[in-house]
């Protein structure tokens, strides 16, 4: 398994929060798979990504395990964390504007990885940052490198982000709401980028796994094999994506999906009750509780722990799981 | 009768796109600088001639700022401590910023105990009266120009370091810097290559206020008899030798080079605040 986060809590210092920022976050990537995490703002999405380069917020304590080719992260010595971060994985960020020195030029920015992380001559790193703007799809390559990311557009950016990301051939790519911030049509190119570049990659054997992070979820059934669905800090469903966008389980999953509208769908989105809970509010019992409209007196006090959906009941990824009390009693019932 | 078409009456305020102090203060430190380094060419006189025959003569067409006690042209020597007067700054000013933007980019990257204290020490220098410190170090050390650059940096360091230290926490936490850390870039990399030069627009405003404030603190010096001594020649210890003429009736020795001060730390700062703010703008 490419990365396999077990049990990941992450806690900010007693006082700054009532409730944990992750608390027993597991999530798999493999090799060649692209994965969905989706949730609303604050859900801790991004702090999983973060975790997986262990950029945890300040004065913040992990417990559990982030394993990247069966090595943890967590325990990384600084030097083995740099190279970790510069040549293991690389991640995608939502503003490509904000995510670059501005008065840098955009050959810099592909050069540097190039002559820092892979020892290229400078002359070798011009020559392949050329290409690899070439391979995102930039025209005039040479030209876009002497110029500064204020003359370029979000979406040409954030191709030469991309083109940044994989310029030291990751294996695992972190793609942060790479598309939120573009436009629909740009949008749908940059994913179809990024798809091709999977593609590409795993046909020549070396698999790229990404973990793709979107608040959009009918996005992520689309573009991904397999979603996580995560609330409050929690994963409360994984499914594959196709049997997760056809048959949501969780009361929160099933909340986001009705909300979005879609084509030849007349009936009105309706949004979730309530709001995210935020970090000052401590939880007890099932978190999505104050909001689900299925909820029952046993809620108050069940212990979110994973029920596996279908198959054997064995949780394996290709059946997924969710994390609601009712779903329990229904499985228990069957067996 | 009340009836106003909405802008019509309204007087459109222009921005002026040039403004003219900041030209006038910029063009004639361009002249003192050139004036500085072509001094040889263009003084009527070498700085040191005696001629006590002229002795405190007025303006007259030979001597155009008259001389001093021992008749020295005045034109001439102005002319000629234009260069200590701008180099000392100079120096003055490379020394407190190297020791001040390490101090404040290195504490606001690092935070924590780090910043603590050299937050700390810097407020305990910052504390301390600024030409009594020079003093203390000058008596330790003698005196002398030298010392006087030496001891006067060491005053201005945490200054720079609160002004970088503080610039250095907004920039630090901009997205692009993460974006640097997630790469694996290592801490002092991204501070030397990238977050430094992307402040430097505003610490070089910032110097050029600081500078006429280091060429006064250093004229002060000379005057005081600490800085440049005799026979070399320096705006400061101009003053100083001059105010004995001034008892006998003679202005000009005193006032050419008080003059030559006043106007050239004026000019600095108009233009020190207009680069401030035009390389530090957007923040």
């Amino acid at each position: 398994m490419l990365l396999d986060i077990e049990d990941l809590t992450i806690e900010l210092p007693a006082g700054a929060a009532a409730r944990p920022m992750l608390a027993e976050v597991s999530l798999r990537v493999g090799r060649g798979e692209v994965v969905g995490l989706v949730g609303e703002s604050g859900s801790g999405k991004s702090t999983t990504a973060r975790a997986v380069l262990r950029m945890l917020p300040e004065g913040a304590r992990a417990s559990g395990s982030v394993r990247v080719d069966g090595e943890d992260v967590l325990a990384m010595d600084p030097a083995r964390l740099r190279r970790h971060r510069s040549r293991t994985v690389s991640m995608i960020f939502q503003d490509p504007r904000s995510a670059m020195n501005p008065v840098r030029r955009i050959g810099d920015f592909l050069t540097d990885p190039l002559t820092r992380v892979l020892g290229l001559s400078r002359r070798d790193a011009v020559v392949k940052a050329a290409e690899l703007l070439a391979s995102v799809g930039l025209s005039d390559p040479e030209r876009r490198m002497r110029q500064r990311p204020h003359e370029l557009s979000g979406g040409m950016l954030q191709r030469v982000v991309i083109a940044a990301a994989l310029s030291t051939d990751p294996d695992l790519l972190l793609a942060d709401e790479a598309t939120s911030a573009l436009d629909a049509t740009t949008q749908a190119e940059v994913l179809a980028l990024l798809r091709s570049i999977q593609e590409e990659r795993r046909r020549a054997g070396s698999g790229i796994g990404t973990l793709f992070i979107t608040h959009d979820l009918p996005l992520a059934a689309a573009y991904c094999d397999r979603v996580y669905v995560m609330y409050a800090g929690r994963v409360v469903e994984q499914q594959p994506a196709r049997g997760l966008f056809a048959d949501p389980k969780h009361p929160y999953t099933r909340g986001l999906l009705e909300c979005s509208p879609s084509l030849g769908d007349d009936r009105e989105p309706r949004p979730i009750p309530g709001r995210p809970p935020s970090l000052s509010d401590a939880l007890t019992g099932c978190p999505f509780l104050p909001r689900c409209a299925r909820a029952e007196a046993e809620c108050e006090t069940w212990a979110p722990v994973a029920v596996p959906l279908g198959g054997d009941g064995d949780g394996s990824e290709r059946y997924g799981f969710a994390a609601c009390r009712r779903l329990e009693l229904v499985s228990r019932s069957s067996a | 009768m009340t009836t106003v078409t909405a802008g019509a009456l309204i007087p459109v305020r222009v921005r002026a796109r040039r403004p003219v102090p900041v030209m006038i203060a910029g063009g004639f430190l361009a002249l003192v600088v050139v004036a500085a380094v072509c001094a040889p060419l263009i003084a009527p006189h070498a700085p040191d001639a005696v001629d006590l025959s002229a002795s405190l003569a007025g303006t007259t067409s030979q001597h155009p700022l008259g001389t001093d006690a021992s008749g020295q042209d005045l034109l001439s020597r102005v002319l000629y401590g234009a260069r200590s007067s701008l180099l000392a700054p100079l120096a003055l000013l490379a020394l407190a910023a190297l020791l001040g933007v390490t101090m404040g980019t290195v504490a606001a990257w690092r935070g924590g105990w780090v910043d603590t204290l050299l937050s700390r020490v810097t407020d305990v220098m910052y504390a301390f009266p600024g030409l009594l410190f020079v003093v203390l170090v000058i008596a330790v050390f003698g005196d002398g120009l030298t010392t006087s650059i030496f001891a006067l940096g060491l005053a201005y360091a945490p200054t720079i370091a609160r002004y970088t230290r503080s610039l250095a926490l907004a920039e630090r936490s901009k997205p692009y810097i993460d974006a640097y850390r997630v790469q694996g870039m290592s801490g002092t990399r991204i501070c030397v290559r990238h977050l430094v030069p992307n402040l430097a627009g505003a610490i070089v405003g910032y110097l050029v206020v600081l500078f006429g404030e280091g060429l006064m603190s250093l004229a002060t010096l000379s005057y005081l008899g600490f800085g440049a001594g005799s026979p070399s020649i320096d705006w400061g210890l101009m003053v100083q030798e001059g105010q004995d003429a001034v008892v006998q009736g003679a202005l000009l020795p005193a006032l050419v080079p008080g003059t030559a001060i006043a106007v050239v730390v004026v000019a600095f700062n108009i233009v020190g605040v207009r680069v401030s703010d035009r390389l530090g703008k957007g923040r």
